[in-house]
This record gives C-alpha cells, structure tokens and sequence, in this order.
C-alpha cells in the first residue's frame, strides 16, 4: 500500500551526529547539535534537577495521573513569571497566561495551531537564517505562506538590520514575525535593545503579530532577567503576543520536554476564551503533557532557594561558553587567521555563525574530524580545553587553504 | 456579550473609572482575539467538576477513565516502581532523544503487540515511532495516512468509539465516517450491521478497530466475528487501523488481547497499529506510546520512517524519554517484565470481579433486568444502557457520577460500594 512513499531526505542536524558518532577518529570535534557539554566533553545533567528527582522519587504522595490538558499549572504560572518578570503589567492584570506544551518546539506548534486556526493568520515570517524547523512547524500548523526577513550579513558578519526593517515594513498586515527572544539560532547575533525598539515600533505601526522563540533564558548571558529584556520590553509597550519557551537548555533537560507557551492579550476577558480553544487543539494532538520533568522544572521555579542554586548551574553554562568565545578568537587572532574574529566574541549563547563558507565546512569534517552544520554554524559547548587548539589550528588550516 | 460585561466597572461618577472603562472597551477592540469563543465545555472533566463539589459521603465517581484500587486509589504498578529503582542507578542523562523514541522502546513495545518472536519485525518490516501516548500516536499515524494513504481519505470508524478520534482524525485533515458496532437493544456487538456496513465502504479506504476493551461500549468482537470481519475487510481492500490502548489491561492476558491485531497479519493485511501504555502499566500522565505501520518490505519500511519522522520533528521535535524508560525496563528486564505481567492481571482481575459482583448484587437488590452484558463487557468501562433521565437520576439522587450515554468507569467500582451502586442503578432502572 506505501510502496510508493519515497524516502524523506536525512535532517541535517540529525544526519550529521550520526556521522560524528560513526567516525573512529581520536581527536574528532562534535559542533553540530545544540546540548550543552561539560569542559570534559560529556553532558551535565544540573545537580538541582538530580536532587529533585530523588526528592520526587520519595514523595509517596505523588502518582502517574494525567496532567490537565493545559498543564501543570505550577510550571506554567512560574514559566510566564520567569519570562515577563513580576513586575509585568500584564501579569498583575492577570492579561496573560502559561500553557505547558512539549518543549520549545511543541510550544511553537500549539502557538502557531492557533494562531492558524482561530486567529486566522496565514502567512508568518522568520529570520534568515533561522532554526531549521520553523518553516515546517508554521506550515504543518496551517500557516499558507513563509517569508523571510534579512538577518545575517555575511560581509560584515553581523546583523543586517536595515535589511530586516525594510522587510519587515514591507510584510503584510497581520502577518506573524517570529522574532528570538536572545541567543539567535544559527547566528548568535542579536539586535541591540535600540534596534529592539525600532523593532517594535515598526511591528506596531504595520500591525503585525510578534511571536517570541525563547529557548535561552539564562543560557545566553547567565542573567535570566538580561535575556527576557526584549520580551520584556514589548510587553512594557501593551502589545498582544506568544511566546515560546523551551527549558531544554536552562534546565539541560532536553528529553524531557518542558516548555511553556506564554499568552499575552490586551484585555483579560479574552484569556478563558483563548485557552478554552487551545484545550481543543492540545486534545486532538496529544491530549496532556508530560508530567515528569513538568515537576521538576515547576517544583524548582517555585521554590526561592531551589531557584538560586538553579541559578548558579546556568552561571556556569553561561560562564563556560563565553570563556570558549573568548579562547577561541584569541586563538585565531594569535594565529593571525585571515579575517576578522570579534564576531565570535560579539555573539551570544550556544551557536556561532563563524563566516566559514561551504568549502571550508566540508574540509573541517572531511580532513579534521570537526563537525559543523553546513552553514557554518558551530556550537560552542562542543569547544572545551582539551580540543580548543586543535580546533582552532583546524580553523586557521582551511581559512587559508580554501578559496570559497 | 463580554463587552458589556466587561463594563460593569464602569460608574458614571468617577473619570477615573470612565477611563478604565475606556480603555477596556478600547483594549477589547484592538485585540486580535476578541472574536474567539469559548469552546464547548469537557463533558467528561464537567463530570469530574460535578463530583468534587458534591458532599454526599457515599458519592461515586464513574467518569474519568484511569485505572483504581480497591481503596478508590491511584495506583502506581509495582513493576514500576521497581523499574524506576534500576533506572535511577543507571545514572542516565537528559540528552534528546531520537526523533522516533529510542530503538529499544520502540522494539520492545511493537514485539509486546505482535508477540516476541514474531516474523513481521524480526524481518524489518515494522516502522514503529515512539508517540505521545496512545492520543500522539494517533495523531502521528492519521497524519501520516492524510499525507499518503493512496486511497479515499476517509476514516471509518465504530458507532460509537472514544470521543476524540473524531476531532483528532479531522485535526489531521481525514473525512470521518461509521459503521455499525453497538447494539443498543442487546448492549452487545451488532455484528450482523458491522459486517453490513464494512462490505459497504468503497474499496480503498481506512477502518479503524478497537483491538480490545472498545472504549466506551467494553463489547469485543469473538475471535470467530474477528475472522469474519478480516476476511470483509480483505475483500473490500480496506486498509486497518488498530488502535491498542488496553493491551493486557482487558483480560488480563497480553497476547489473548493483542489476538485480533495478530491474526490481521497472519490473514495478510498490513496494518496501521496505536498503542498505549497509560493504562496498561498506569503511566497516563507520562505519555508513552507507539505508532506502527507493517509494511511489506525493509525498504517501505525505511522510506515510511523517514517520512514519520518529518511528521513529528514539527510537532514536538523528540519523544519525552520518562515514561519510555520505564517500559523499555520492565519488557526487556525478565523479573520486571513477569512482576508486570502480575500487576496488569491483577488490574483486569480487580475489574472483571467488580463485574461480576455488580451484576451479582443487582440480581439480589431483586432486579428483573438483563444484566449480562455487564459481565459480557471487558475493560476499563461498561456502556450500561441506562437512558439519560435514568443517569441524571442515578446521579442526582446517589451521588453516582457517570457520563449521559450510561457509559461507567468500572475501575471506580470497588468492594465496598459496589452493593450501594447496584442498590441506586436497581432503584433508578426498576
């Protein structure tokens, strides 16, 4: 009956770990998927979110119940706390609100459902570059057309933003943006909070829709409060808008997936309404949530000295990765690597966009062992001080061996 | 209408409160979402709201579908417990998992459907993904089957079945139509309108069937209905979608309920399989499930899991890993697996005893009613018969909550109130 279903072509991301992980090589470089390492190149599991799990291991009281189709209301009310500060306007007037969806990728496919379906929006727009999967999120969702708005300038290797605000003045009214929260994905380049305001104004003045991706908050900078300032900022304006928010890296908590989906409206009357028709959407997709790292991510968020020392673990992912920023373009600018390097430094969170083009990429994995996506995006947590030399030479030996 | 009551604030004394007024009026007019309606309210969880706020000590409620003790306690299976002790040693991490769930959840879980030495996966022809529990492994496989089912894009489904495969199904962009199934004259199978519809649906469509325990009738097809019915379904070149979510939890017996699933393949049919592990090892909230197409060569099956894969990488990206772990445990460690096969016969157990005291204690409340089908009935529910004024009455006058089609969460049953229950079924139905 499926004969004739054709073979899907391999996910980057995907098809390159199944690469990395196959090469026998000694001294091979993993910078393609975004999950934090340690400087021991192994994944951190936060010693707050083993302490809970033992803590809810022991808790007789609890069972395996189905959570409510919206989620488990600790996790949501705390996640939309986190994201808008309790000092929201939007908050204390009770104009928005959490939902638990599945990570940060579930949070965009239940936002943009509605979005589709009850607010009628048809066409939305995402940075180029963007995260690989928001195309497809947004047109399985219902979404009937997806744009782009300019983002990265190569030549410079920063943002391109008078490119982004001619495009986005040039969008169609109620068009949805999808705009990253801090730590832009591939690049690492976000705009600076003047840039943010122009933004706003532009998004105001043409009536489009933002919806925020925040899947960094505190892994960026380190500073959870830092990196919600352009959510922040566009509620302080009164506008309506969604937000994603992924705990897969603030949390390391990737196979979990914890994320919340955060409304805000104008008007509180509209919040029943609105979660009434998202209950229906949640239904016919997967009917509730999953419970467990919903404990833990609301246990800890709700509790103050639990939060402190969850605190703290971000400081030290943040921490961590800013030091390999800074390791790596001392290294290239040492070795006097053709270019300029302060890119790497001037960006923020996870990813780097080095600039490095096709050739040079194919080279990196082909002759070096070093795995990065096609694009040129590297993840620095896959940097640490044990293979930072080696993948800085590594650099500096394609950049001037290879003509793009 | 909300704009007014949104001005119910307002008080023409003050400006201040003029203004807010204002801004309210104003505010709902600039919103994007002031046109969005409430939706219809949950008839199940609307059971649940009734139950809690009612204070009569002898209350009951036969709503909610999840698995009870004899205490009227949420029950967290043994095996379970065991299997979360050994995966707490094991120290693992929190790294995303595959797209399609772990190959060891996924081997485990469609070898417990199609039996552990099975030829169907030992020669690769099963594409299983992990799914968000029974519901997100419906909405995987309808989703795949909307995208390339080459036939006519219409779900057959029994009359009646579980309340949400009719959104779902159309949330994934398929027609939904019926067939015959439940009798309300004998509270049993109507077997003879079943056969009558499915030789009627065009050739080239999909038909969904409860493995076991249907939901919300408990009436099962004999095993000699089900060789009728695939020989049918064979015939007319209908494709089969099996939706297991009681697996072990019906009779007690795991390849007793997974029968009907099995002898599909054996007649030769290739089938779309859901499956659950909510009820049958209790982890409703932690979400593990599986979809699986059987196709009819390791290539088909290679490209179908690609395709699934681009199916669910924009739904949620990767499977939560939590409850997956736990089933990977209890099926692939011997002690845990056989601990397990206890807990779920114990389950089924403790339920088809509840039937049996039901009817028993409904024949001594001196009942001249055909109960059968009480005891006729497997599964966590039993579709009662009882009308919807003998239902408001069972429930305003015995605290006895249950939903209007007379459907009953026998799981809510237990040895102390079932003789309070048949008193109030016999008072209301006599």
């Amino acid at each position: 009956k499926f004969a004739s279903v054709e073979s899907a072509p391999p996910i980057e991301v995907f098809a390159l770990n199944k690469a990395y992980v196959e090469d026998t090589f000694p001294q091979k470089v993993n910078l393609g998927v975004g999950a934090y390492r340690t400087d021991e190149g192994k994944p951190w599991v936060l010693p707050v979110v083993r302490h809970m799990e033992q803590k809810l291991a022991a808790d007789e009281t609890l069972n395996k119940e189905y959570l409510p189709v919206l989620g488990y209301e600790p996790l949501a009310s705390a996640a939309t706390r986190m994201l808008l500060g309790s000092d929201s306007a939007s908050l204390k007037e009770g104009r928005a609100t959490g939902i638990q969806c599945l990570s940060g990728t579930g949070a965009l496919r239940v936002g943009a459902e509605f979005l589709a379906h009850i607010g009628k929006h048809s066409i939305v727009y995402s940075s180029n570059p963007t995260w690989g999967n928001h195309s497809l999120v947004f047109l399985n969702a219902g979404f009937t057309s997806y744009r782009s708005y300019r983002y990265w300038d190569a030549a410079k290797k920063a943002l391109d933003f008078d490119g982004l605000m001619e495009d986005l003045r040039n969008a169609p009214e109620n068009s949805v943006i999808i705009l990253h929260a801090c730590a832009h994905n591939p690049t690492g380049v976000d705009p600076t909070q003047d840039q943010w305001r122009q933004i706003a104004d532009l998004i105001e003045e043409r009536q489009l829709f933002p919806f925020f991706d925040s899947a960094y908050q505190g892994f960026a900078s380190g500073d959870l409060d830092r990196d919600a300032w352009a959510v922040r900022y566009f509620d302080s304006r009164g506008f309506e808008m969604v937000c994603a928010q992924s705990f897969a890296k603030n949390f390391g908590l990737y196979n979990e997936r914890v994320g919340n989906l955060t409304f805000v409206a104008k008007d509180r009357s509209v919040i029943e309404p609105v979660r009434s028709q998202i209950t229906l959407l949640v239904r016919a997709n997967y009917s509730n949530p999953p419970n467990h790292g919903a404990r833990i991510v609301g246990t800890v968020l709700n509790d103050p000295v639990l939060t402190e020392q969850w605190k703290s673990h971000i400081k030290t992912m943040a921490d961590r990765i800013i030091s390999m920023r800074l390791g790596l373009r001392e290294r290239l600018e040492k070795l006097e690597t053709p270019g300029t390097w302060n890119h790497i430094t001037d960006q923020i969170g996870m990813f780097s966009f080095t600039g490095l083009g096709p050739l040079a990429v194919d080279k990196l994995i082909a002759d070096h062992h070093i795995y990065l996506l096609k694009g040129g995006r590297i993840n620095m947590c896959g940097l640490n001080t044990g293979n930072i030399d080696y993948v800085a030479k590594c650099i500096h030996e394609v950049v001037t061996t290879t003509q793009e | 209408m909300s704009l007014i009551s949104s001005l119910k604030i307002f008080s023409p004394s003050s400006l201040n409160t003029t203004q807010n007024a204002l801004s309210v009026v104003s505010s709902r007019a600039n919103s994007w979402w002031s046109h969005v309606e409430m939706g219809p309210p949950d008839p199940i969880l609307g059971v649940t709201e009734a139950f809690k706020r009612d204070t009569n000590p002898k209350k009951m409620n036969l709503g909610v579908g999840a698995y009870r003790d004899d205490s009227g306690k949420p029950f967290i299976l043994p095996a379970v417990k065991m299997a979360e002790a050994e995966i707490a040693k094991k120290n693992m991490d929190k790294e995303y998992s595959p797209i399609s769930g772990s190959p060891e959840f996924c081997k485990a879980t469609i070898n417990l459907a199609l039996g552990e030495d099975n030829e169907w996966t030992k020669n690769g022809l099963n594409a299983t993904v992990q799914g968000i529990s029974g519901t997100g492994s419906l909405r995987i496989g309808t989703a795949f089957l909307s995208a390339f089912f080459p036939g006519g894009k219409d779900l057959y489904m029994p009359t009646p079945t579980w309340g949400n495969h009719v959104p779902l199904a159309k949330h994934a962009g398929l027609g939904v139509k019926q067939y015959r199934y439940y009798d309300p004259k004998t509270c049993g199978f109507d077997f003879h309108g079943a056969l009558q519809d499915i030789a009627k649906i065009p050739e080239r469509s999909m038909i969904l069937l409860h493995a076991c325990a249907h939901n919300p009738t408990g009436v099962d097809p004999k095993p000699e209905q089900w060789a009728e019915m695939s020989k049918v379904i064979k015939e007319k070149k209908l494709f089969p979608f099996f939706d297991m979510a009681y697996q072990g939890f019906a009779s007690g017996d795991i390849d007793k309920d997974a029968a009907p699933v099995r002898m599909f393949l054996k007649d030769g049919h290739q089938i779309a399989l859901s499956q659950s592990y909510a009820k049958n090892m209790g982890l409703y909230g932690e979400r593990a499930g599986a979809f699986s197409l059987i196709c009819s060569s390791k290539e088909e099956a290679a490209a179908t899991m690609s395709q699934l894969k681009i199916i669910i990488r924009p739904m949620y990206s990767n499977p939560p890993v939590t409850g997956a772990r736990i089933a990977t445990e209890i099926l692939t460690n011997p002690s845990l697996r056989s601990q397990w096969l206890k807990d779920v016969k114990g389950m089924a157990d403790r339920i088809i005893s509840m039937r049996q005291l039901l009817r028993s204690n409904l024949a001594k409340e001196g009942s001249s009613r055909d109960w059968a089908h009480i005891t006729d009935q497997i599964g966590m529910f039993c579709f009662t018969g009882m009308t919807p004024p003998q239902v408001e009455k069972l429930t305003k006058d015995f605290s006895v909550y249950l939903t209007k089609d007379g459907r009953i969460s026998v799981a809510g049953i237990t040895s102390k109130n079932v003789e309070y229950l048949a008193h109030a079924i016999h008072q209301v139905t006599k």
